[in-house]
């Protein structure tokens, strides 16, 4: 007895410098396979010399520092928080697998939605007061104001990718529906904003329906590459339709937001002279800003609403099961249409937000990046979650924006570092670390609708992707 | 109401490319009954059921459905002269399945089906699946979510009732504890009632089961026949069956059709199928010197 423990003893005495030689040979490895992909991108730099020649310095201080912290890194992973380490630390093997979560009252989102909610509703306060001034906070103000409107096509999008689980490529054509409608309508026969905002919904969800009729057909990859055309051809519609678009040189001269009729100028009926305040062209930004919260939150009470109503079910058992959904009297095409022309409808609300504060509007700004941005704020937030979309649209607009104030890293790299110049690299690998920890998105349960005793989140394993 | 002919199929034959799957078969199936559809692997029994809901289209032949008794099957003619789908007078309508799209089968005729690989919504919750099974009551309380979306009582009121009808059948399928777990996370025998049940929520006038034992175990395949003949005497829901379990199928089925090679090889009463010459030849194979008598039968019906 005590001759099998000494020696379960022993043996376990012997397994930690054994894990402890691997993972240095593996961090070591990692190590090599980063200075195999810096030597040619980091250490060799080129730059025109006195005679504006080419020359060459190289950067062997700033490649050691790199392939240091991967090998640091790598040999962290192994053997401190990584899941090897967790797993040789809890040698006992775990149960069965649950799968639900008891969750109950307080879940995610309706913890996160409220707080998030607060905080944006004091933004716009919140930075005059750190920046010492409503001017000095402008910057901060329009970030806002662009991850707001990315929330709201985050999560117009979603109800078409995340709750039916129809893979859409070609959103930004939506967004530039709504644009477009917004700035002829205005520049043409002179329509208030407040008119034109409803008719870019009701237009953009307008050819929601007119691309889901052909479309829905298709599934899968089929879907995807067809809503991708759908999204290009619109653009090439705007650029060609010149009589109307007015071409590649877009509209110019948009009329801005007023405040209910009120104009944001210094005229004596102007808002500032109305209201008794002192002029300042921030009001109209701090107008702006409370004007998408209030078509974010819109978008996201409608969803929440729609996901509880029989709609909603169909959307998901859609995504789970089309031809179950089938076997119980389920429209399968009505359902998808539906789905289409919801998400277009926001889409075409944003568009029209888009084309007031930019008072210009040209289709340069609707190529597929911007689909492809939205789709992967759905995806990167946990398909078919509100608040995943919220957190992920701050990740992926304010994060590369936030990258931009990088400079302290000067200390570290020199002087000739440009935190610039690797804005992208380190997005990427953010978003490469982030599939690897959270594959289905940052938010990846999914919560029930209708409970009869408690509410338990479901698991992302079980929940499907949908596809087409 | 009870033993006249609730289905009636004519001639149905379904082509795949060269292949008949089914070939020019004719039965019936009386309300108030389970009628069984047997026969070997291959033999085309899924492809009449996809025929029946409208899954396939049929090559040829015709599906009626009587609602209201078999009286409606009169109008059956003039339907099929006109084009129509349905004839409805009074009370009594005649439907035309293979006319109809999958979903319209399910919502306007009122057949409700099951499938041989279990076809859950696995991410949603037990009662979620339920409630979507309910979709097209709903959407009408819920004047097509335009209603619904302001929050009138009238929906909340109908979903209430849905969530009752819901919970009436999780407590007659047992599984009224699990009801707040995802479909997905349910052991095999659990998730085949379920699926079960929610064919059920649809109220249907006739529930078609692809194969609803198979992967049970023997207590469960018990438990299964119990519910099944609930399900014909406390519903008046009339069931069509493929099986390939002869305990089910001998023990609750009040008539069996057989399917051969796409062809209908025998139709009776259990007993009398137990019995048949041709029935035992296929399943079991035939002796060494019957083979000259069985192939001359096959030339003679050739």
């Amino acid at each position: 007895m005590t001759a099998v423990s000494e020696s379960n003893a022993a043996s376990a005495a012997r397994a930690v410098p054994d894990r402890l030689a691997s993972a240095l040979k593996d961090a070591g490895f990692a190590a090599l396979v980063m200075l195999g992909l810096c030597f040619p991108l980091v250490t060799l730099r080129t730059e025109p010399d006195d005679h504006g020649r080419l020359a060459l310095t190289p950067r062997f201080g700033l490649t050691a520092i790199m392939c240091a912290a991967v090998f640091l890194a790598r040999l962290g992973y192994l053997t401190l928080w990584g899941k090897q380490a967790r797993a040789a630390r809890q040698p006992q093997t775990r149960g069965e697998v649950i799968k639900t979560v008891a969750a109950p009252r307080y879940t995610l989102t309706s913890v996160g939605l409220p707080i998030a909610l607060g905080f944006a509703v004091a933004y716009p306060v919140l930075m005059t007061f750190v920046n010492g001034g409503l001017s000095e906070a402008r910057y901060w103000i329009d970030l806002g104001i662009l991850v707001l409107t990315y929330v709201m096509l985050g999560w117009g999008l979603n109800i078409v990718v995340g709750l039916a689980g129809l893979l859409d490529l070609g959103y930004v054509a939506f967004y530039a529906v709504g644009a477009y409608t917004y700035a002829i309508l205005a520049t043409t026969f002179h329509l208030s904003f407040w008119l034109c905002l409803p008719l870019a919904g009701l237009l953009a969800c307008t050819w929601g329906v007119l691309l889901g009729f052909p479309v829905l057909r298709l599934r899968g990859d089929y879907l995807a590459i067809v809503t991708l055309a759908f999204g290009e051809i619109i653009r090439m519609v705007l650029i060609n339709w010149v009589d109307v678009t007015n071409g590649g040189a877009g509209i110019a001269s948009i009329p801005r937001a007023s405040f209910f009729g009120i104009p944001f100028n210094d005229d004596d009926n102007g808002f500032a002279a109305t209201f008794g305040l002192e002029f300042s062209p921030m009001h109209r930004i701090v107008f702006l800003f409370y004007l998408i919260l209030a078509l974010a939150s819109l978008t996201s009470l409608v969803t929440t609403r729609l996901r509880k109503l029989p709609v909603g079910r169909a959307w998901e058992a859609l995504r789970e099961d089309e031809i179950a959904c089938r076997s119980l009297g389920i429209n399968t095409t009505t359902t998808k249409l539906t789905a289409f022309a919801t998400g277009a409808m926001f889409g075409g609300f944003a568009g029209s937000f888009f084309a007031v504060r930019q008072g210009f509007v040209s289709p340069e700004s609707f190529n597929f990046l911007e689909s492809a941005i939205i789709l992967a704020i759905v995806v990167l937030g946990g398909m078919g979650s509100q608040i995943g979309i919220v957190i992920a649209a701050v990740v992926m607009i304010a994060g590369p924006e936030m990258l931009r104030n990088l400079g302290f890293l000067k200390a570290i790299f020199g002087d000739n570092f440009d935190p610039n110049e690797y804005r992208l690299l380190i997005f990427g690998l953010a978003m490469v670390v982030m599939m690897i920890l959270r594959p289905r998105g940052l938010v990846s349960t999914r919560e029930p609708t209708v409970f009869l005793k408690e509410r338990k989140t479901i698991s992302s394993d079980l929940v499907k992707e949908g596809h087409g | 109401m009870r033993g006249e002919t609730l289905l009636r199929v004519e001639h149905l034959t379904m082509r795949f490319g060269g292949l008949t799957a089914v070939n020019n078969l004719s039965f019936e199936a009386k309300s108030g009954d389970i009628t069984a559809l047997i026969g070997p692997n291959g033999a085309g029994k899924t492809t009449v059921f996809n025929c029946i809901t409208g899954f396939y289209k049929p090559s040829e032949g015709r599906v009626g459905l009587a609602h209201g008794g078999a009286a409606a099957f009169a109008g059956l003619e003039e339907a099929t002269a006109k084009g129509a789908r349905t004839l409805a007078v009074g009370d009594r309508a005649v439907h035309l399945l293979e006319r109809m799209p999958d979903f319209i089968v399910s919502h306007h005729a009122r057949v409700a089906r099951t499938f041989q690989n279990i076809r859950l919504f696995s991410g949603m919750t037990v009662l979620e699946n339920l409630l979507v099974a309910q979709h097209n009551r709903l959407m009408r309380a819920s004047g097509f979510s335009f209603f619904g979306i302001l929050g009138l009582p009238a929906y909340s009121s109908k979903q209430k009732e849905a969530v009752e009808l819901a919970k009436a059948w999780l407590e007659r399928v047992g599984l009224i504890e699990r009801a707040d777990d995802p479909a997905g996370d349910l052991p095999y025998g659990a998730q085949r009632r379920l699926e079960i049940a929610r064919a059920m929520c649809t109220k249907p006038v006739l529930l078609c089961l692809d194969e609803p034992a198979a992967g049970l175990n023997p207590r469960e395949s018990i438990e299964l026949n119990t519910l099944l003949r609930d399900i014909r005497d406390k519903d008046g829901t009339s069931l069509l069956l493929i099986e390939h379990d002869m305990s089910v199928v001998m023990e609750i089925s009040d008539h069996v059709v057989v399917l051969d090679y796409g062809v209908k090889i025998a139709d009776g009463s259990p007993d009398e199928i137990k019995n048949d010459q041709k029935v035992i030849a296929a399943y079991l194979g035939v002796e060494d010197e019957e083979v000259a008598a069985v192939e001359a039968e096959v030339e003679s019906l050739a």
